[in-house]
């Protein structure tokens, strides 16, 4: 079963999704739910564990060897990825059901965790698979899938930010299937490896470049680079809060794998960065993505739209990275993938459980709620200082390697500019620490209590590996080190 | 038992200690035995690692290795010696008067103050013993957000502004400074370690090594160079104890410490001594020296309040021990690790002082303070020992670091910074002699309408003699050690040359 796992971390989400349909009963397609996301952890950690050492495992779908076939490529950058899909998802899936019941009506629960199956299918599709189509594809899946999970959300808004998002997405998709479209025709080939070898032959065509522009516009909106993020802070805002939860902590990220993977692996470092000089243009966008961001986050009073923001200014610190095009700068942006989508699902995990018991995100009306829920609201400071970067938190080895980065080459405002804007994080973190807990209770309700089990401890699972991860990162930031060093090596 | 196995228990202790004391909340007296107990056993631990260090020995422990290349790990060597052997002999005695001063004024919350005062020593003693800087940033901090609570423990709205200055300013410094200049000194030489002799010769040239210690001074905001010294006065809202220990003691000893520290064992003095764009430091903190203590004098002259005079006194001490690092020659370093020492006798007595007058009495302004001597000889008699040690008179401690410092100033042809040390030793005399005079020899005002409203209206100006006797007895054992540290200054003298490398 082993040599099989590739395909079967896919295949029994896929399966598994139309079967929690079928079945029709809220439990009973949760626990599908909870099956399936704990198999594609299992396969994740396996496929992870296999490929230590710089190992490349390949799969070709149905023994079609490709060209002809699919192949499913994985190394260290995608079991990686993999693992904190399925990681966030697993952990995002318990969190679900009591959160769910809440918000979702009731005779719409077995639909939406189909959906939330297929959205996590498609995740962790994109992250294994070795075709430029079958990318697009999974991409697809957990596109449509995400729009209905968003729209379910309780507000009607939700409908009208899941239409936008649906109109952005697409836009998005389209551009990547051109992009691919125009490889596809230059070089008659859709498998990663292939492409990689043939392209340099056709480089000097003016499709090729115009490919990788489609497609680099084509990810920035799909992983929300400003200025292509205006779908996002609606999207988190009014979704369901167990959605938010796993959107935040995974869509994004797998996004910014899919960039590295056409950048580096399809394209080639010296194509994307020497040639058509993607820094030029991601690095300013970064920097005022991260800037900028941080700075509107501040003056938000919804507390999940807040840190929606927040996250358009974190996937900032990753397009950083990137754009450093060093071994230090990839390190730090594979490794903050990890480590955000640990904070930030922990931090809209709390938020949701505050939604959960005052009915509203807002910043008023969590005044004194840390006498009241002091488990949630513990766990969102502490979540909050990952953000911020306090060490011994994950958010502080982010920190640590960008800033390294950003210093080996010598880029001092940046540096400083990264510092500035944690100190922002301080700010936004710190409103609701304040009215949390050195306000008084203002809400009429007075029986308001600490949050069920069900979410709680799924979040301090997490604040348990923000801590854990930031003392020991050895592991983290050892693979993401290795993930930096292949993709810059060419080696696909 | 080991050496390691001790300095990890010196941090694990106070870390079990702060929940012992949150499992026995709901029972006073129990919990003040917990942190009496926890705070003997730290005493002993730290103090059965001198032996070893004073030996010439620097035992090492990696608790965990942070990322590839990086650990917490612990070393401890003369200066962290000092630094955590000061900080483990006076949380006992601090503890003792903690109990008197927090059941006296019938403060809230007092759980809450004990854990957050043991997870602060136990944080003062991770920096004490950090193996390398990302160690030390760790602990840094950790103290800062744990002393927050402290601050704002009164949880009034001046206390809440006061809470936000005193975050604000040390946080942003640390990160938006202290951290930059790690991870350059990282990026430069692939090392984060302390070692004798610095680890950046070689490595960075010229004004650019000027820039780098700017980072780390300024970084440190725990030092209060000024600019970045208003937290302190600020963290004054905080109970007396918490000045006492944590902001005339740990806080900003832990300060001062870092910023040896790195002179010492990350730059090196030889490599600071020879580049030039370093001699900015001298002008920065002779300034602060001086500023601080003209700011004292103003209180003063305005009879302000106490525990503000105090603060300022301690912004100005503080730069002494920068000043004493600036001058890159070992004697001066020496005398500024001493001054750690001094300094931390000295100044907790006299907020111990303050805290006493303000418990027994309920007054905190200087005016209000003629004639109290009679009525509390114990505690104004520390207050002047305290007083002779900042102005740096036998017989008290503050005497021996600045005769170094002085020693160093020569040494070093610094003859700005004997000026410096002549004015400050002046302006000294010129805030604390007022205040001992006022307390002894003048007559007690009768009706003083300031404090009838003041201090509560049932302490008006009631008849009132000395504080409980935990306060009593403990600002007793400071200014005794003030006064033993000048007659046998043996331990730390010889830690502070074995820091220099000199033969004890």
């Amino acid at each position: 079963m082993i040599e099989h796992l590739p395909v079967l971390l896919v295949a029994v989400p896929l399966i598994a999704a139309p079967l929690a349909a079928l079945l029709n009963r809220p439990t009973l397609s949760w626990l599908v739910a909870v099956a399936a996301s704990f198999w594609a952890l299992f396969a994740a950690g396996g496929l992870l564990a296999q490929v230590q050492g710089g190992r490349v495992l390949r799969y070709d779908m149905g023994s079609w060897a490709p060209p002809i076939g699919i192949e499913y490529r994985i190394d260290a950058v995608s079991a990686f990825v993999a693992f904190i899909v399925a990681a966030i998802g697993a952990v995002a899936v318990l969190y679900a059901r009591r959160s769910v019941e809440r918000e979702v009506e009731r005779d719409r629960i077995p639909l939406f965790y189909a959906a939330w199956i297929l959205s996590l299918t498609g995740l962790l599709g994109i992250s294994v698979t070795g075709d430029v189509f079958n990318v697009f594809v999974f991409l697809e899946i957990s596109s449509l899938s995400a729009y209905a999970l968003i729209a379910m959300g309780q507000d009607r808004r939700a409908l009208v930010s899941s239409f936008q998002y649906l109109i952005m997405g697409s836009v998005g998709a389209t551009f990547i299937v051109i992009g691919i479209g125009l490889m596809y025709a230059m070089t008659g080939t859709l498998n990663m490896v292939d492409l990689a070898e043939r392209l340099p032959a056709v480089m000097d065509q003016r499709t090729i470049p115009v490919a990788f522009a489609f497609l680099a516009v084509g990810f920035s909106l799909k992983l929300a680079l400003f200025p292509l993020h205006l779908w996002l802070p609606n999207a988190y805002t009014y979704a369901p809060s167990a959605v938010t939860a796993f959107i935040a902590a995974t869509a994004t990220k797998v996004a910014v794998y899919m960039m590295l993977r056409f950048f580096f692996t399809v394209f080639g470092a010296a194509f994307a960065f020497d040639r058509m000089q993607v820094d030029l243009v991601f690095m300013p966008l970064a920097l005022v993505a991260i800037f900028s961001m941080s700075l509107v986050a501040i003056f938000q009073v919804n507390v999940k739209r807040m840190l929606a923001y927040s996250s358009v200014a974190q996937i900032g610190y990753m397009i950083l990275g990137v754009s450093m095009a060093s071994v230090t700068g990839l390190t730090a942006a594979i490794v903050h993938m990890f480590n955000h989508a640990l904070m930030k699902g922990a931090l809209f995990m709390a938020i949701g459980a505050v939604f959960y018991r005052i009915g509203s995100v807002h910043i008023e009306a969590m005044q004194g709620l840390g006498r009241k829920m002091p488990w949630t609201m513990a766990s969102f400071v502490l979540a909050g200082l990952s953000l911020i970067g306090v060490p011994t938190t994950v958010g502080f080895i982010s920190k640590w390697y960008l800033i390294s980065g950003a210093l080996e080459l010598g880029w001092w405002p940046v540096a400083v500019l990264v510092l500035i804007t944690s100190l922002m994080a301080v700010v936004y973190i710190w409103k609701v620490v304040e009215a949390a807990y050195f306000k008084d209770f203002a809400g009429e309700d007075d029986t308001i209590q600490e949050a069920p089990l069900g979410l709680l401890l799924p979040t301090w699972a997490l604040i348990v590996a923000n801590f854990y991860f930031g003392i020991d990162a050895t592991f983290t930031s050892g693979v993401a080190g290795q993930a930096a060093r292949m993709l810059l090596g060419g080696t696909p | 038992m080991s050496t390691e196995m001790l300095m990890v228990l010196a941090l694990a202790v106070p870390t079990i200690g702060a929940f012992g004391i949150a499992l026995t909340g709901s029972n006073p007296n129990l919990r003040e035995t917990v942190t009496l107990v926890t705070a003997g056993i730290l005493l002993v631990i730290v103090g059965s690692i001198v032996p070893e260090v004073l030996a010439g020995g620097r035992p090492q422990v990696t608790l965990v290795e942070m990322i590839p290349g990086i650990s917490l790990m612990l070393e401890v060597e003369p200066l962290g010696m000092i630094f955590a052997g000061v900080a483990a002999l006076l949380w006992p005695v601090n503890s003792l008067y903690s109990i008197g001063y927090m059941r006296g004024n019938h403060e809230k919350k007092q759980t809450r103050f004990y854990i957050c005062f043991a997870v602060a020593i136990a944080s003062a003693i991770g920096i004490a013993f950090s193996g390398n800087l990302v160690t030390l940033f760790v602990f840094y901090e950790i103290l800062t957000v744990s002393t927050y609570p402290l601050v704002t423990h009164k949880g009034t709205e001046d206390a809440m502004k006061a809470g936000r200055v005193y975050l604000g300013i040390l946080i942003s410094t640390s990160v938006g400074l202290l951290l930059l200049g790690i991870i350059w000194t990282y990026v430069l030489t692939g090392s984060v370690d302390f070692q004798q002799g610095g680890i950046l010769a070689g490595h960075v040239e010229g004004p650019l090594v000027g820039v780098l210690l700017a980072l780390f001074m300024f970084g440190i905001g725990k030092a209060a160079i000024m600019p970045v010294h208003r937290w302190l006065p600020a963290a004054m809202v905080a109970p007396t104890p918490v000045s006492a220990l944590l902001h005339a003691v740990a806080v900003v000893k832990a300060g001062v410490f870092s910023v040896v520290k790195v002179v010492v064992y990350v730059f090196g003095l030889d490599f600071l001594a020879m580049q030039s764009g370093t001699g900015w430091l001298v002008y920065a903190s002779g300034f602060t020296v001086l500023a601080g203590s003209i700011v004292a004098l103003r209180i003063l002259m305005t009879r302000g309040n106490l525990k503000r005079m105090l603060a300022y006194s301690t912004v100005s001490q503080l730069s002494y021990v920068v000043l004493a690092a600036a001058m890159f020659v070992p004697m001066a370093a020496a005398g500024a690790a001493l001054h750690i020492v001094a300094h931390a006798f000295g100044k907790i007595t006299l907020f111990f002082a303050a805290g006493s007058i303000y418990t027994a009495a309920h007054k905190t302004e200087i005016s209000q303070l003629r004639g109290i001597g009679r009525r509390m000889p114990w505690t104004m008699g520390a207050f002047a020992v305290g007083a002779l040690s900042m102005i740096g008179l036998p017989p008290a401690g503050g005497f021996i670091s600045k005769w170094y410092m002085m020693l160093g100033a020569f040494e070093s042809q610094h003859m700005l910074v004997l000026a410096i040390l002549v004015a400050s030793t002046l302006l000294n005399a010129a805030y604390f002699v007022p205040i001992i005079y006022m307390a002894f020899f003048q007559a007690e005002e009768a009706q003083a309408p300031a404090y009838v409203g003041g201090g509560g209206d049932d302490h008006g100006a009631h008849d009132h003699g000395e504080a409980p006797w935990p306060i009593v007895v403990a600002l007793t054992i400071t200014a005794g050690l003030t006064v033993l540290l000048f007659f046998f200054p043996g331990v730390p003298l010889a830690l502070a040359k074995a820091l220099v490398g000199g033969a004890p």
